[in-house]
């Protein structure tokens, strides 16, 4: 007896915890199929939101931005990231430890730090806010999370895959080509998917560091949330949430995929 | 005329380390050259020099009477397998196989052509859709020597290729690397710390230990006449004798006098050492005869009286280990009659082992640190350990 009432304590627990947890975001995507114009009652269901999104021009002007960054900043950080990755593990200087610092202390950096002092390096360098400096911000924390993601594969990467490469003929290009990136792979990938959701999501840093015309989607949401048309909202961030959720499933699968290779 | 593979005075630290300490060596073509020796001994170091992986700090590698130190590992004509084999994961056993080939640029049917040979050879015909993680260790094994031989290296660098597999499956690759062999004709340079591989694989084996070679030979002379005792007693197990030549006999022998034994043992002298030199004797433990009753006497034969020690059964032999004075020896005995009918010799038995001045060999040089290499159990045993199965009557006595 005493032993069953043992295990339903966490059981309990950690139905509570999801529920505090999901509870928010399912009211979220329910009420976004909810007709009303208010949503704490509820109608009945239809997709008149998701109509009715389609014709804000300004959401899809945002999420054009917002789309923009994502891809250019992933692209830009999971090149960097992964060269940055290859580097603190194949070489071992003395400031290795300061190396991996200096790339790890934007995950831990407060978000607002991050944003004010972007904010003021690019005001002291007399850069015009916009698109490019938002840019080069999401650069610049996607490039801690992609070399984190790849670095973590690579902890596990037999390395004398590569000198059988170079024994077999393959030059440093073709080593690399034909054996080091296949096998990095959905680590890259996974890591880029990563930097692609953290870049969409943004909210605090983007805040900072954006100017006239680079209203990107979280910032738009914000701002209709002011201006109040909860509803829309509803189902804008159901659709954000779909997406995001999607990527992650993909980075996992990926990561789950060469665990089993590897 | 130029060595086939020649090492130079190869020397290679590890910051403090001296991994490789001067080794020069040559090996022939076509033949099974062995690197032994303890972890650490620097083997590896020398054969990841050959396939270019670490470059020497000083010294050259020749291949063929070229100058290979400074060439990157894509460019030299040799080829390594690896201790874990070091397989592309993402890819199946066939593109594994012709992965060097795909790079050389060879045409596609010439490279389907070898492949299928290089199943054929390695008996992996079946299983060349399968990728690495779906095949057996043995079988990996086969597909990383089919990989480096299909490019027909001048010489095949072996890396503890057998380290990884358990006993029944080492011995049968063996086999198989030596019918391989047998088959290509190719050079191989086999890197173990495992005597019984070399022995078995080698035509010529060196022995290393702390970074430099202790001896060249074939596995006999290896074993058979030791130079120093590392050699001695890193390969097989021995006894160590010390003691000084009193007088030279019959021209090829000498006496040498022990000071714990009242005569003087006979010893071949090969060493032509003249009286008052310290020699050093290394006596395996299967060149002793043990018997309970005293040997006839022979001109050439060395016989010393003692008490059994210690017995371990081991099966197809038992060891003792014989109290002489200060000495513990060590002696094996082949049971080749049915052990119960051959009366056998127990714990405490009063003993004569002798030997034939022959077996007793001279050691150029002599180091104390490697009597820890030999087999030799701690001196207090408690009564009821260690005893042979075969000894239950005396063994209920002492319980």
């Amino acid at each position: 007896m005493s032993a069953s009432r043992r295990s339903l304590f966490p059981v309990a627990m950690t139905a509570l915890v999801l529920l505090f947890l999901y509870i928010p975001i399912l009211v979220l995507i329910l009420y976004s199929f909810n007709d009303g114009r208010f949503s704490v009652r509820w109608d009945h269901a239809s997709l008149k939101w998701y109509r009715r999104l389609l014709h804000e021009r300004a959401i899809w002007h945002a999420l054009r931005n917002s789309l923009l960054i994502a891809v250019t900043a992933t692209l830009t950080s999971t090149v960097l990231g992964t060269t940055a990755a290859l580097a603190l593990h194949r070489y071992r200087s003395r400031l290795q430890k300061v190396h991996y610092g200096l790339v790890y202390a934007p995950l831990v950096v407060p978000d607002i730090l991050a944003g004010m002092s972007l904010l003021l390096l690019f005001v002291a360098c007399g850069v015009q806010l916009g698109m490019s400096t938002i840019y080069l911000a999401h650069v610049s924390f996607c490039v801690s999370y992609v070399t984190m993601v790849v670095l973590a594969r690579l902890q596990d990467f037999d390395v004398s895959v590569i000198e059988a490469a170079n024994d077999l003929g393959a030059n440093t290009w073709q080593a690399t080509r034909y054996v080091l990136l296949p096998l990095l792979l959905p680590g890259i990938v996974a890591g880029g998917l990563l930097a692609f959701t953290l870049s969409l999501d943004d909210f605090v840093i983007t805040f900072f560091v954006s100017g006239p015309g680079s209203t990107t989607l979280p910032l738009y949401i914000y701002s209709m949330i002011r201006h109040g048309n909860p509803p829309l909202i509803n189902a804008l961030s159901t659709l954000l949430i779909a997406v995001t959720f999607l990527a992650v499933w993909g980075s996992q699968r990926l990561l789950a995929k060469q665990r089993k290779d590897g | 005329m130029a060595e086939f593979l020649e090492f130079r005075d190869i020397k290679k630290s590890f910051g403090a380390v001296q991994a490789v300490d001067g080794v020069s060596l040559t090996v022939q073509r076509g033949e099974i050259f062995s690197l032994l020796g303890p972890s650490g001994c620097g083997k590896t170091t020398l054969l990841r020099m050959l396939a270019g992986f670490e470059a020497p700090d000083q010294g050259r590698i020749l291949l063929n009477g070229v100058d290979i130190t400074d060439q990157p590992p894509h460019k030299r004509q040799v080829n390594t397998i690896f201790q874990n084999y070091a397989l592309f994961p993402h890819m199946n056993v066939r593109e594994n196989i012709a992965f060097g080939l795909k790079l050389a640029k060879v045409s596609r049917k010439e490279i389907d052509e070898r492949v299928d040979a290089m199943l054929e050879l390695v008996q992996m015909r079946d299983q060349a859709k399968k990728r690495p993680s779906e095949i057996s260790g043995g079988q990996k094994q086969r597909v990383a020597i089919a990989r480096a031989l299909i490019l027909k290296p001048q010489v095949l660098l072996l890396d503890e290729p057998l380290a990884a597999l358990d006993l029944k499956l080492r011995q049968r690759m063996l086999l198989e690397l030596d019918l391989i062999h047998d088959e290509v004709g190719i050079t191989f340079l086999y890197v173990t710390h495992d005597q019984g591989e070399a022995m078995s694989l080698s035509d010529r084996v060196a022995v290393m230990n702390s970074g430099k070679i202790e001896q060249i030979g074939t596995p006999i002379e290896v074993y058979e006449a030791p130079t120093s005792s590392f050699v001695a007693a890193f390969i097989g197990d021995t006894n160590f004798l010390e003691g000084a030549v009193a007088a030279l006999a019959d021209g090829d022998y000498c006496r040498v006098r022990m000071p714990e034994f009242e005569s003087p043992l006979l010893c071949f002298n090969d060493k032509r050492l003249s009286v008052g030199n310290r020699v050093y004797l290394s006596i395996r433990p299967e060149k002793f005869t043990i018997s309970r009753e005293q040997p006839q006497p022979d001109r050439l034969r060395n016989m010393l009286q003692g008490k059994v020690e210690d017995v371990i059964y081991l099966g197809n032999v038992t060891k003792y280990w014989v109290r002489v004075g200060e000495y513990r020896i060590s002696v094996s005995r082949q049971h080749n009659r049915f052990l119960l009918d051959e009366q056998p010799i127990r714990w405490e038995d009063d003993v004569w082992i002798s030997w034939h001045a022959d077996d007793g060999f001279m050691l150029e040089r002599y180091s104390e640190s490697d009597e820890d290499l030999l087999q030799v159990p701690p001196e207090t045993v408690f009564e009821t350990e260690e005893e042979p199965e075969d000894s239950s009557q005396d063994g209920e006595d002492r319980r």
